[in-house]
C-alpha cells in the first residue's frame, strides 16, 4: 500500500469528551496555579516576580520553618501508613482469602465500611471517643486496668500526629485489604495446587508463592498511599482545625496550604504564596510518583498465567 | 353586606399584590447564623412595620466560611445589599477594594463614639464604612450555687483569684476552671486578652504597642502569660484535648465553677445552665488598682457599594444606627452590647453585670486586632498558639513573648 493512511477521526472524536473535561477541570487549573505562584502583589499591582515566592518559601526563616515542619510531619504521617496500614491490609486480605474462614463477607464489609464514611464523621467520632471528658477511651482502659496508659492524646504535641495517623489508618485499611484480596483471588488454583504438590502449605505458601504474585498490587497501594497522604488535609482540619495544633505538631502540607491560601481568622488569604506551596506539593508528589514508576515499577516481575 | 365584604377582600388582595410588586427586597450578608430567628422574628418585622415597601431578608453563612464566601460573592456581583462587617482589616480591605460604600455622611454616625467607630474606619479616621452594632466584653462567669456552697466571694485581686481557685480545688466537688487548649483561641481570647488589659493598662499599652514604644517582651505584656502558666493546675483532666464546646458543657452541666468568658455566652448559658450564675471582671494585681476590661468592637453593618437600592439600604442603616435598634438588639441578644451612645436598658441580670463594668473600669479592645495583624506572621494567630503553649507548659512565658515580638518585628515597622 503506497497510499497514505486514512485519518482516523474517530479516535479524536472518542477521546474529545474526556480530554476536554480533563483539560477544563484539571490541566488548566493546574497551570493556573503554577502561573499564580510566579506573581505577587506589590502595592496595588500584581507583578511577575519569577521564583521570588519560592525564595521566600525556602529562604525566609519563618516560611521555611513552617514548610519543613509540615513536610516532616507529612513524611511521618506517610511512614505510619506504610508501616501500619498496608501490612495490616495484607494480613487481613490473607486471612479473608482463607477458605476456612466463616462469615468472610461480613468481616470484609465491616472492615471496609469506615472507608466510605465522611472525614467529618470519622474525625468527629474519634474526637469524641478519645475525649478526656466524655470519651469512652478512658473508661474502657480503666475497665481493663490500664487507665495509666490514657492521656489526652490529641492535645499533646508528641502524640497528636501519631493518633491522627492511626485514625486515618483505621479509616482506610479497607482499601489495601480489598485490592490485595482481589489480587489473591486472581491467583489461579493450578498454581496453588502445584505448590501444594511440592509440599508448600500455610505461611510458607503465602511467603513463597502468593506474596511475589501480589507484589505489583502492593506497589500500586504504596503509591496510592503516598499520593493520598501528601494531599491529605480533611482529617487534620476536622480534628484539629486549620492551626493544626497543638503548636503545629499536626500541621501537614495540606493544612499549611489551606491556611496560607484562604487565610485564617485575622490572617488574610495570600493566593500567591498559597499557589507557591501548592506547586511545591505538586513537585514533591511528582518526584515521588516518578521515582516509583521508573525506579520500582519497571523492575517488578510480572507473571503471566 | 356579604357582597361588600367580598369586594373589599378582592380589592385588598389586588392592592396588596400591586404593593408587593413595588417592594424593594434588601438582603443581609452575615456570619451570625445563630441569630437567624432574632432577625426574622424581632428585628426585621420592626423595621418593615415602620418602612412599608421595603422587605429585608437575613441570609447568613457559617462563621468560618463567611469571609471567603463574601469575597467571592462580592467579586461575582451576587452579594447582598447589606454586609455585616468584621472588625478592622477584613472590612478595611473590602472598603479599599471599593466593595463597601463610604457611610461617613450617614446621620446615624453621630450616635457613636470615636472608639466605637474605630474598628470600621480608615487608619486616618477620615472615612467610616460600617455602622457599629455591638461589642463583646470579657470577664469570668461563675457558678453562684457552687460559690455559695463553698462560702466563696467573687475575687477582685489576682491573689484572691488564686485563693478562690485553691479552695475549689481542695474541696474537689468542682473543676475550678472550665477551659481547654485544644482549639487554641480560647486560651488567647478568653485567657490572654481577658486578663491582659489590667497589666498593659488597656488603651495606653495597646496604642504604645502600635507606636512601637512598648514591646511584647516588656514586663507588662509578659505578665498575663505568667498568670496563664499558673492556670494549668486548675483546669480539668486532659484539658489539652478539651475543645471550646467541651468547656461550655462542663460549665453549664455544673461540673466546673468558673468559666473564663466572653459576654456572647450569656444567652446560650441562660438556656443551658440550671443554676444561678454571676460574673466578675478580670481581677486586678493590687487592691485599688485601676481596672481595665476588654470591650471589643465586634460587629457592624455596611453597604455593598454596588447595591441596586442605595436609598433603601441607607434607610435601613440609619435604623441600625438608631436607639430603637440598639434596644431591640441588645435585649434580643444579651451579651452583645450596643455601641450606641444612648444608654440601653437591658433586662438580663448577667448582661447588666457585664455592662456595669463599663462604668467602673476603662474599656479597651483586643490588642492584636488593629494594624498589628496585617502582616505575616499574623500576630493574632501567633497569640493563639503562644497562649495555648504557655498554658500547656510547653513554652515559658518569656519565650512565648519573645517569639511574638520577633514575629512582629519581622514585618512591622512602627512609624517613629
Amino acid at each position: 500500500m503506497a497510499g497514505r493512511k486514512a485519518v482516523r477521526w474517530h479516535i479524536a472524536v472518542f477521546l474529545a469528551p474526556a480530554v476536554l473535561v480533563y483539560t477544563a477541570i484539571m490541566i488548566i487549573p493546574l497551570f493556573g496555579t503554577l502561573n499564580l505562584s510566579l506573581y505577587n502583589v506589590q502595592g496595588e499591582n500584581r507583578i511577575f516576580v519569577g521564583l521570588a515566592n519560592f525564595a521566600t518559601l525556602f529562604g525566609d526563616p519563618r516560611w521555611s520553618a513552617s514548610f519543613w515542619n509540615a513536610l516532616r510531619n507529612n513524611c511521618w504521617f506517610f511512614v505510619i501508613h506504610m508501616l501500619v496500614q498496608n501490612p495490616i491490609g495484607i494480613v487481613l486480605a490473607a486471612i479473608l482469602s482463607s477458605p476456612r474462614l466463616r462469615m468472610a463477607a461480613f468481616y470484609r464489609t465491616a472492615i471496609f465500611i469506615p472507608t466510605i464514611l465522611s472525614f467529618v464523621i470519622v474525625g468527629f467520632v474519634w474526637k469524641l471517643i478519645l475525649s478526656p471528658i466524655w470519651g469512652i477511651a478512658p473508661g474502657m482502659l480503666d475497665a481493663v486496668g490500664l487507665k495509666w496508659l490514657y492521656g489526652p492524646w490529641l492535645g499533646k504535641p508528641d502524640t497528636a500526629l501519631i493518633t491522627l495517623a492511626l485514625v486515618s489508618v483505621w479509616q482506610f485499611v479497607g482499601i489495601p485489604m480489598m485490592l490485595i484480596y482481589a489480587a489473591l483471588l486472581s491467583i489461579p488454583d493450578d498454581v496453588i495446587e502445584a505448590a501444594e504438590m511440592d509440599g508448600l502449605t500455610g505461611w510458607a505458601q503465602f511467603w513463597k508463592i502468593k506474596l511475589p504474585l501480589i507484589l505489583p498490587s502492593i506497589g500500586i497501594i504504596s503509591i496510592l498511599t503516598f499520593v493520598g497522604n501528601f494531599n491529605a488535609f480533611d482529617l487534620i482540619y476536622v480534628a484539629q482545625g486549620a492551626l493544626a495544633g497543638p503548636n503545629f505538631s499536626t500541621d501537614i502540607l495540606g493544612t499549611f496550604l489551606y491556611r496560607t491560601f484562604f487565610g485564617f481568622q485575622l490572617q488574610l488569604g495570600d493566593p500567591h504564596m498559597g499557589a507557591t506551596i501548592a506547586t511545591a506539593m505538586f513537585g514533591i508528589i511528582l518526584v515521588g510518583v516518578c521515582l516509583y514508576l521508573f525506579g520500582i515499577q519497571t523492575r517488578l516481575r510480572r507473571y503471566q498465567f | 353586606m356579604k357582597k361588600t365584604l367580598r369586594f373589599t377582600l378582592l380589592a385588598s388582595t389586588l392592592l396588596a399584590g400591586a404593593a408587593h410588586a413595588e417592594d424593594v427586597t434588601l438582603t443581609i450578608e452575615s456570619w451570625r447564623n445563630d441569630d437567624l430567628t432574632i432577625w426574622q422574628d424581632t428585628l426585621i418585622p420592626a423595621f418593615e412595620a415602620a418602612n412599608p415597601g421595603i422587605k429585608v431578608t437575613f441570609a447568613p453563612t457559617a462563621p468560618a466560611e463567611y469571609n471567603a464566601a463574601l469575597n467571592s460573592k462580592l467579586s461575582a456581583g451576587s452579594a447582598g445589599d447589606l454586609i455585616t462587617c468584621r472588625p478592622f482589616d477584613a472590612s478595611l480591605e473590602l472598603f479599599k477594594q471599593g466593595n463597601l460604600a463610604d457611610l461617613t455622611s450617614l446621620a446615624a454616625m453621630a450616635n457613636f463614639s470615636d472608639v466605637a467607630k474605630s474598628a470600621w474606619q480608615t487608619d486616618d479616621a477620615k472615612a467610616t464604612f460600617c455602622v457599629p452594632m455591638a461589642s463583646v466584653i470579657h470577664g469570668f462567669i461563675y457558678n453562684k450555687d457552687a460559690f455559695d456552697a463553698l462560702g466563696l466571694t467573687p475575687p477582685t485581686t489576682v491573689d484572691e483569684f488564686f485563693a478562690v481557685l485553691d479552695k475549689i480545688k481542695a474541696d474537689g466537688t468542682y473543676i475550678p476552671m472550665a477551659m481547654g487548649t485544644a482549639d487554641q483561641w480560647e486560651a488567647a481570647t478568653m485567657g490572654y486578652q481577658n486578663i491582659g488589659p489590667n497589666y498593659w493598662k488597656g488603651e495606653e499599652g495597646r496604642l504604645a504597642l502600635i507606636k512601637g514604644t512598648q514591646k511584647l517582651t516588656d514586663a507588662d505584656w509578659v505578665a498575663p502569660f505568667e498568670q496563664l502558666a499558673k492556670w494549668k493546675d486548675y483546669l480539668g483532666d486532659g484539658f489539652e484535648a478539651q475543645t471550646y464546646p467541651d468547656s461550655q458543657n462542663l460549665f453549664t452541666l455544673g461540673r466546673a465553677a468558673i468559666y473564663p468568658a466572653g459576654s456572647w455566652e450569656i444567652s446560650g448559658f441562660n438556656t443551658q445552665a440550671q443554676f444561678k450564675m454571676g460574673a466578675f471582671p478580670p481581677p486586678v494585681v493590687k487592691a485599688g488598682d485601676d481596672c481595665y476590661i476588654s470591650d471589643h468592637t465586634d460587629i457592624a453593618m455596611g453597604m455593598n457599594a454596588k447595591t441596586a437600592h442605595p436609598e433603601e439600604t441607607k434607610k435601613f442603616l440609619e435604623w441600625v444606627g438608631s436607639a430603637e435598634f440598639a434596644t431591640l438588639y441588645a435585649n434580643a441578644l444579651p451579651g452583645f452590647f450596643s455601641l450606641n451612645s444612648t444608654p440601653v436598658e437591658m433586662k438580663d441580670p448577667l448582661a447588666q453585670e457585664f455592662v456595669s463594668w463599663r462604668g467602673k473600669c476603662k474599656s479597651t479592645i483586643r490588642s492584636t486586632y488593629q494594624i498589628l495583624s496585617r502582616g505575616t506572621p499574623n500576630l493574632e494567630n501567633e497569640t493563639w498558639t503562644a497562649s495555648a503553649n504557655v498554658i500547656n507548659g510547653t513554652e515559658t512565658p518569656a519565650d512565648a513573648a519573645k517569639k511574638l515580638q520577633d514575629g512582629l518585628d519581622s514585618w512591622y515597622k512602627p512609624a517613629q
